[in-house]
C-alpha cells in the first residue's frame, strides 16, 4: 500500500473496503503471470462482494495458470474525492496496482442503474470511457452480466461483451488476448478474431440505422460479424468451477454467508421476469455434489449461515434430501440455513418451519398481482387459496410479520386489480385473526409495490410502462383501499423505475445520455444518495431523446429491437405467443408439466432441459 | 480463561473494532476451535478484547480473552489460527491468565509524524512535550473541559528518522483516563499548529500495569 493511499484511507468512511487483504484473496507472483485482469463491479464493495457471479468468475479465472484476476469496486463519494485530489488512480484490491495498466478490465453489469459507475470507474482508472478512444490492445474493456442481454446502451464504451455464463467464455477471451499480446496484434485484429468465439458480441462491428420514427430500421455489420450472438451456458453444472474458497470480507457486507447455487434457470415462466427467460434452460447440480461443496464452503469461510440460491428453490428436485443433509450437518455446528425464493406451497412451508426454528423473523411472499385475473396474465401461478394456506401455516407456527410484494402498472391492470391487492392483504390479516397461535404479540403485514419495468427478452418487451403520474394515482388508490392499521403500505419511488425502463430497452443512442449524466456528476445511481431525476432528464434532452420514447412507447409487433442481435435461447416468436396468451388471460404450464417449445433447449448439446 | 496475544498490522489496521470481533469469530471457526457462547436470548461467542484499537492504528500487543468448549493445547493454537487468518492478523501466543484487563495502566506507542515540507522537527517536538503542563481542550458529548495531558505521559522520546519524518516513542496512560497517540497530534494542532504533521501513523507496542510490569 502506498503512503498516499494510507493517508486518504484515514479520512474516509469504512476504509476496510478499500484495502484488500481479506482471507482467501488470491495473490500471485507477477513473474508467473502474463494476463492480468481487473474484475470490476460498478457498485460498492458491500454489494459487489455479495455477488455470487463475482466469486465464481474470480475463482475460475484464478485457477488458470498465468492469469491473475483481481477485484475492484466503485468507491463511495468521499473516497472518490480523496483519490482524485491525491491523484490516486483506481487500483485493484489484491496488488494495489492501477487497473489502467492491466491487460483486461471486465465489468459485471447486473443492473442498468450501475451504468454510470462503469464510466466513472474507467475515468478514475485514467482510461478513456469510449471504446473508439482506446487505440491500444490493452486494457481490453469487456462486460458481462444480466443487463448485457441488451448491450446497446453501453455499446460505445465496451470493446466486447461476453453473453451468458462466463466460466468458460471469459477464460477463452483472456486466452485469445494472451495470444494477441504475444503476437503483437492490433486491437482491431484481436476483436475480429474474438468475434469468432461463440457468445462474444463486438458492438463496434455493428452499426445501427434508425428510421424516421426513431425506431431501429436496420443493423449493418462488418464482414465476419455474426448476424446474431447466442449466449453461452454451462451444460453440466457439476463439471464447472464451483466456489468453495470465497474471499471472506473483513468488514460487514450485504450477504455475509455462504451462498450455495443449486440450479440455474427457472421452469416457471412468469411473463414479467427477465431472469426467468434469460437464464433458461434449467440445469441443476447434483444433491451429493452440493452437500460436499456446502461443507467445504462453510469450513473455508467460518460463516454461520448458508443460503440456497436459485430463481425458485422450491423447484429444485433434490430439495428434501439437500435440506436434510444440510440440516444434519449444520445444526450441531450452530449454522443456520436460510431458504429465500421458496414458493407458497405446503411442502415449502413445512421446510421453513424446520429450518427457522430459532428465528421467526419475517416471511416474504411475492404474489406480484392482487387479482387472480392479473396473476394469470403474468403467469404467476399462485392462487389466493394457496397463499392463504401458507399464511395459515406460518401464523399457526408463530410468525407474526409478513411481507407481500406486488407490482403496479402490469399490462392490462385495472383499478379493480389495484384494489384487489388491498383485499388480498385483508384476507391475510383475516387468516391471522383466525389462526394465529399467539395473538397477543400482534401482527404486521407489509404491502410493497414497485413500478413494473418491461424488460427485453420477456413476453412484455413490447409493452409500455405506465407513466409516473399514473403509477402514483394507483398508489393513492391502493393506499385509500387499505384501511387496517395492521397493514403497512410502502411503495417504491417511480422515477428510478422510469429511467431503468428507458435504459433496459434503450438503443445505442442512449449511451450518449449515460455519458452526459456521468459528465454531470452521475454515478452510483442505484443509491438514492446519488440518483438525480433532473440530471437524467436534462441529459436525455441534451441528446435530443426522451425517456418516454423508450419506457412508455408500446412497440409495434414487427419492430426490430436493439437487443434482437442477442439470442438468449428463447425465441422472439415464443415471446410473442406468450404475450398473446397473456392478453387472453391464459396461463402457460411450467416446463415440467409440458414443454411449450420456447427454444432454449437449442442451447443444450448433450441432454434435454431440466435433466 | 484463555488469552490470545496477537498483532494487527499492515492492511489489517483498517479493520474496525466491530469488524475485528466478527473476523476473529470466523478465524476460530475456520481453525476448527469451538468458542464457548454466552448464555441468554441472543447467544454469541464469548470473546473479550482489551482496549479497543482505533481504525488505522497498528498493534504488536492486542489481547483477547476466550474460552474453548473442548480443551486444546495452547501452544498449538497460534499456528492453527494463523493458517486461516486474513493478512496482518497474527496470533503470537495463547496462555491462561487470570489478570483483569482493567489492571492495564500504561501503553508503549510509536507515532510517525510526516511533514510534507521535509522539515526536521524532533527538537521542537521534544521541547513542546517537555513543557510542565500541556492543557488541551477535551470535548465530551456534553461539555468542553480543559485537561492537562502531561500526567498522562510517563515517558516520551522524539527522533528524526529522515527529513520530514519524526518518530515519537512514548509511554502513555492506557485507560481511566487514557491518552491515545492521536491525542498527541490533537495537542499539537491545538497548542502548536506549526508543529502539527501533515499525516501521522500510530502503532501500539506494549502494555503495562501500574507498576510498569509487562501485562500479560
Ligand atoms: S425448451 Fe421447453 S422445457 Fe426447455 S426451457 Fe423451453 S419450454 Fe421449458
Amino acid at each position: 500500500m502506498t503512503p498516499e493511499l494510507e493517508r486518504i484511507l484515514l479520512k474516509v468512511q469504512k476504509p476496510a473496503r478499500y484495502t484488500g487483504g481479506e482471507y482467501n484473496e488470491v495473490i500471485k507472483d507477477k513473474q508467473d503471470v502474463d494476463i492480468r485482469m481487473a474484475f470490476c463491479f460498478p457498485d460498492t464493495y458491500e454489494i459487489g462482494m455479495s455477488n455470487l457471479g463475482l466469486q465464481i468468475l474470480y475463482g475460475a479465472i484464478n485457477e488458470e495458470p498465468g492469469m491473475w484476476c483481481e477485484r475492484c469496486f466503485a468507491p463511495w463519494g468521499d473516497m472518490e474525492q480523496e483519490m482524485r485530489a491525491a491523484g490516486i488512480p483506481l487500483y485493484a484490491l489484491e496488488s494495489g496496482d492501477p487497473i489502467g495498466e492491466f491487460d483486461a478490465i471486465g465489468f459485471s453489469l447486473g443492473y442498468e442503474m450501475a451504468f454510470t459507475s462503469v464510466l466513472n470507474m474507467l475515468d478514475l482508472a485514467g482510461v478513456p470511457v469510449r471504446s473508439a478512444d482506446r487505440h491500444q490492445l490493452t486494457p481490453l474493456v469487456f462486460a458481462g452480466g444480466t443487463s448485457c442481454i441488451n448491450p446497446e446502451p453501453m455499446a460505445d464504451f465496451i470493446d466486447l461483451f461476453v453473453l451468458g455464463e462466463g466460466e468458460e467464455l471469459d477464460i477463452q477471451v483472456l486466452k485469445l488476448l494472451r495470444e494477441a499480446k504475444r503476437e503483437g496484434w492490433s486491437k482491431k485484429d484481436f476483436l475480429r478474431r474474438a468475434m469468432e468465439i461463440p457468445g462474444v458480441y463486438v458492438p463496434g462491428a455493428y452499426t445501427p440505422v434508425y428510421g424516421e420514427d426513431g425506431t431501429l430500421a436496420a443493423v449493418e455489420r462488418e464482414a465476419g460479424a455474426p448476424e446474431r450472438v447466442t449466449k453461452r451456458i454451462i451444460e453440466d453444472l457439476d463439471t464447472a468451477y464451483f466456489p468453495t474458497k470465497c474471499v471472506i470480507p473483513s468488514t460487514e457486507i450485504v450477504h455475509d454467508r455462504v451462498v450455495l447455487e443449486v440450479m440455474r434457470g427457472c421452469v416457471r415462466g412468469c411473463r414479467f421476469c427477465q431472469a426467468g427467460f434469460a437464464y433458461r434452460p434449467v440445469r441443476r447440480h447434483g444433491t451429493e455434489f452440493l452437500l460436499e461443496k456446502a461443507r467445504a464452503a462453510l469450513e473455508n469461510s467460518g460463516y454461520e449461515e448458508i443460503t440456497l440460491s436459485s430463481l425458485s428453490t422450491s423447484d429444485f428436485k433434490g430439495l428434501p434430501q439437500l435440506a436434510d443433509g444440510l440440516l444434519s450437518w449444520c445444526e450441531p455446528r450452530k449454522i443456520s440455513l436460510s431458504l429465500p425464493s421458496l414458493r407458497a406451497d405446503n411442502f415449502s412451508m413445512s421446510l421453513m418451519e424446520r429450518v427457522q426454528k430459532v428465528r421467526k423473523s419475517g416471511l416474504t411472499f411475492a404474489p406480484e398481482a392482487g387479482s387472480q385475473r392479473l396473476r394469470d396474465v403474468i403467469n404467476k401461478n399462485v392462487t389466493e387459496e394457496a397463499l392463504l394456506n401458507s399464511c395459515r401455516i406460518a401464523f399457526e407456527g408463530g410468525w407474526n410479520t409478513l411481507k407481500l410484494y406486488f407490482m403496479l402498472g402490469l399490462p392490462t391492470e385495472t383499478d379493480e386489480d389495484v384494489v384487489a391487492i388491498a383485499r388480498l392483504a385483508e384476507q391475510v390479516l383475516h387468516t391471522w385473526r383466525q389462526y394465529a397461535s399467539n395473538k397477543s404479540r400482534g401482527v404486521k403485514i407489509t404491502v410493497s409495490t414497485s413500478m413494473f419495468v418491461p424488460k427485453p427478452h420477456t413476453p412484455f418487451q413490447w409493452e409500455s410502462q405506465v407513466d409516473v403520474e399514473e403509477y402514483l394515482r394507483r398508489v393513492r388508490l391502493l393506499r385509500e383501499s387499505i384501511t387496517s392499521r395492521s397493514i403497512v403500505y410502502n411503495w417504491h419511488e417511480p422515477h428510478v423505475s422510469l429511467i431503468e425502463a428507458a435504459l433496459s430497452r434503450g438503443d445505442r443512442r442512449v449511451g450518449g445520455v449515460i455519458e452526459e449524466v456521468w459528465k454531470n456528476g452521475g454515478r452510483l445511481d442505484s443509491w438514492t444518495d446519488y440518483f438525480s431525476m433532473d440530471r437524467w432528464l436534462e441529459a436525455f434532452a441534451e441528446c435530443g431523446l426522451s425517456p418516454e420514447f423508450y419506457a412508455l412507447r408500446r412497440r409495434g409487433n414487427d419492430e426490430l429491437f436493439p437487443w434482437d442481435v442477442i439470442d438468449v435461447g428463447v425465441t422472439k416468436k415464443y415471446l410473442a405467443r406468450e404475450r398473446e396468451e397473456a392478453y387472453a388471460g391464459r396461463v402457460t404450464p411450467d416446463c415440467r408439466v409440458k414443454c411449450m417449445g420456447c427454444g432454449a433447449n437449442r442451447l443444450l448439446e448433450r441432454r434435454s432441459c431440466d435433466e | 480463561m484463555s488469552r490470545l496475544l496477537f498483532r494487527k498490522t499492515g492492511r489489517a489496521k483498517f479493520i474496525s473494532h466491530l469488524d475485528l470481533m466478527r473476523t476473529m469469530q470466523r478465524i476460530f471457526i475456520r481453525a476448527g476451535l469451538k468458542v464457548r457462547h454466552t448464555e441468554g436470548f441472543n447467544p454469541h461467542p464469548y470473546m473479550n478484547f482489551a482496549l479497543p484499537l482505533s481504525v488505522g492504528t497498528e498493534s504488536e500487543c492486542e489481547l483477547m480473552d476466550f474460552e474453548l468448549t473442548e480443551a486444546a493445547d495452547p501452544d498449538a493454537i497460534p499456528a492453527l489460527l494463523n493458517r486461516v487468518s486474513p493478512e496482518g492478523i497474527e496470533a503470537l501466543k495463547v496462555y491462561d491468565s487470570a489478570r483483569k484487563f482493567k489492571e492495564i495502566k500504561w501503553l508503549d506507542i510509536e507515532a510517525r509524524l510526516f511533514y510534507d515540507n521535509k522539515t526536521r522537527e524532533a527538537e521542537r517536538l521534544r521541547e513542546f512535550f517537555a513543557a510542565p503542563a500541556i492543557v488541551m481542550e477535551k470535548k465530551t458529548k456534553r461539555s468542553v473541559s480543559d485537561t492537562d495531558i502531561v500526567p498522562l505521559i510517563s515517558a516520551l522520546q522524539v527522533t528524526d528518522l529522515t527529513d520530514g519524518l519524526a518518530l515519537i516513542s512514548a509511554r502513555l496512560a492506557a485507560q481511566d483516563p487514557g491518552l491515545s497517540p492521536a491525542q498527541l497530534i490533537s495537542a499539537l494542532e491545538q497548542r502548536a499548529p506549526e508543529l502539527a504533521p501533515d499525516h501521522a501513523a500510530f502503532r501500539r507496542i506494549e502494555v503495562y500495569d501500574k507498576d510498569m510490569v509487562l501485562f500479560r
